[in-house]
């Protein structure tokens, strides 16, 4: 007998509400994707206000979990399982949808699975592509996290092969994006102006690829930094500032290293499949670089489409999914959130 | 008409089951005092309060939850319980004053104020007339520059001296306070009021000023 699965998230600045079946031989069906975003709400203040992000939640939980079940066709009293996510995040967003998650599991009488956000980026590509090889690697690159990771087996067993060492991707793109006068957030403007520019133009640092530097970790707040002294001294000459050229020579250094070490990690351990999810995953070259370099290694190469890799309800539906196919423990009702929640715990047994 | 009521405005985690009639009869109380364990705990109090007093929670007629005034992040985790519990029990929810369901429970035989614990040096106040009906507030303030006489809450413990104030119990919402506060709400049939917190503060944040320099001119 099929199963459903509700997905809440609430880990940053976007609340997801998801509705997935579970069918008998493994597979995940994507019923509902529902989101409401407060970006716009933080887009004056240049990056996520934490306070700002958990009231936008409390407001939307209900009324987006509504929107999910009319898109669905479904009731409440369809669902057999209620995921949600326990962490990363931060800490006052990720305990509104614990807390909505909780009340849900509680009043359907149906069993709580506290998941891991970074697993459910992985995750959600299986309700495009189908069941996920093992292992892979997934690469998951947003304004949040930059991490490379191997996946045995995304119901429980991931381990982190390499992450940045300072910014997130996405954190560089905000930040390069501001000192180019471009709004936030940054991916989708940059990517925009790259296009009309030279990627070669200028040769900004690809950072953490010294011969001394942790082999698959990433940094990009030199990058941010070299991008930043670039303009100013342009500024100082008193040249107009070719922002196509900048944004797409800066988006070269963020592609060409994300995808080097992602191929060189798989070739390295010998896994056959990269995954690359989150909201950069989006970004136009970081995506044709991959596709490029992964065909020369003989990698099979699996992008979800945008509104599956950025943050959503549905991949922590198809996590919890995965999570209750393997047979996993539900978590406690009296669980906690967990910001610093380790990608190696996949979910909270309790 | 059976009632669930939430309240995580202050330190006291608070989940209770009362019969509403001619008068509030609180079948099971759950409460622990724990600032931090709002996210944690209000759930299962609602369930344990729930068997103890021997109903399933899709037994419940309506939820009244305390809207604050209360610090942002344990506030929010019982307005999130009582959302999600009235949308998946398809009740209706009542948000009430926290102060007002502490104004039920004092029995002053005078004006008074209530002050519960605001964080930060400050207190969140409203005052109340000899029966009980709110006639200011409620704020948020510093508690020197407020001068009060008999007053009931956790914040007028707290600043008793600074506050001039005579203490008076209760400290905290309770169940059959919530289900008082609500009474009229619960009995008129009418829609609920929307489920807004009282925060009473902006969340702190700054726009940023002008992009700052990495190279030294
Ligand atoms: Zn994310």
């Amino acid at each position: 007998m099929s199963r459903v699965i509700l997905g809440i998230e609430s880990s940053c600045d976007e609340t997801g509400v998801g509705l997935v079946r579970l069918h008998d031989d493994g597979t995940v069906e994507l019923l509902a994707d529902e989101v409401a975003s407060s970006v716009e709400q933080h887009a004056r203040f240049g990056g996520v206000v934490p306070e700002v992000a958990s009231r936008a939640h409390l407001e939307a939980m209900v009324p987006t979990a509504e929107r999910a079940f009319a898109t669905a066709g479904l009731t409440l009293s369809d669902v057999d399982a209620i995921a949600v996510t326990a962490g990363p995040g931060l800490a006052g967003a990720l305990l509104v949808g614990v807390s909505a998650a909780k009340a849900y599991a509680a009043a359907l009488d149906v069993p709580l699975y506290g998941v891991n956000h970074l697993a459910g980026h992985i995750a959600v590509d299986t309700l495009q592509h189908g069941p996920l090889p093992k292992p892979c690697l997934a690469l998951l690159v947003s304004g949040g996290h930059t991490q490379l990771l191997r996946v045995d087996d995304i119901a429980g067993e991931i381990t982190e092969v390499g992450s940045t060492v300072d910014d997130a991707a996405g954190e560089a793109y905000d930040k390069v994006a501001r000192v180019l006068g471009l709004p936030y957030p940054g991916g989708p403007p940059i990517d925009q102006a790259a296009r009309a520019g030279n990627p070669t133009a200028i040769d900004f640092p690809r950072g953490m690829t010294g011969p001394r530097d942790a082999k698959f970790d990433f940094s990009f707040s030199g990058l941010k930094t070299a991008v930043a002294r670039w303009v100013e001294n342009a500024e100082r000459r008193g040249e107009e500032i070719p922002v196509d050229d900048v944004a797409a020579s800066f988006q070269e250094a963020v592609a060409d290293v994300l995808t080097a070490k992602a191929v060189r990690a798989a070739k390295e351990m010998g896994i056959g499949t990269l995954v690359i999810s989150g909201g950069v995953a989006a970004n136009s070259r970081l995506s044709s670089l991959a596709r490029e370099r992964c065909e020369a290694a003989g990698i099979e190469l699996r992008v979800p489409r945008p509104r599956l890799c950025t943050d959503n309800g549905a991949m922590i539906a198809a996590l919890g999914a995965h999570v209750v196919a393997a047979g996993r423990k539900p978590s406690a009702l009296d669980l906690s959130a967990n910001p610093a929640l380790p990608v190696e715990v996949v979910s909270l047994e309790a | 008409m059976l009632v669930l009521a939430l309240d995580t405005s202050t330190p006291a985690v608070t989940a209770g089951v009362a019969e509403l009639a001619a008068g509030v009869t609180v079948l099971a109380e759950r409460v622990t005092l724990d600032a931090r364990a709002h996210g944690e705990l209000i759930t299962p109090h609602a369930l344990d309060a729930a068997r103890e007093a021997g109903v399933a929670l899709k037994d419940v007629a309506a939820i009244v939850v305390g809207a604050g005034p209360g610090p942002f992040t344990g506030l929010r985790a019982g307005l999130a319980t009582a959302a999600a519990l009235g949308h998946a029990l398809g009740v209706p929810v009542h948000p009430v004053c926290s102060l007002d369901a502490i104004a039920q429970q004092v029995d002053a035989g005078e004006p008074f104020t209530v002050v519960t614990d605001a964080r930060r040096r400050e207190v969140y106040w409203a005052a109340y007339a000899a029966d009980g009906t709110r006639t200011d507030g409620p704020h948020v303030q510093a508690p020197a520059e407020l001068s009060l006489g008999l007053a009931a809450g956790d914040g007028a413990r707290l600043y008793a001296e600074q506050l001039g104030a005579r203490v008076v119990e209760p400290y905290y919402p309770s169940t059959a306070g919530l289900v008082a506060a609500a009474r009229d709400a619960l009995t008129s049939g009418a829609a609920p009021a929307p489920l807004t917190p009282l925060y009473l503060r902006r969340p702190d944040a700054v726009e940023p000023g002008a992009r700052k320099r990495v190279t030294t001119s």
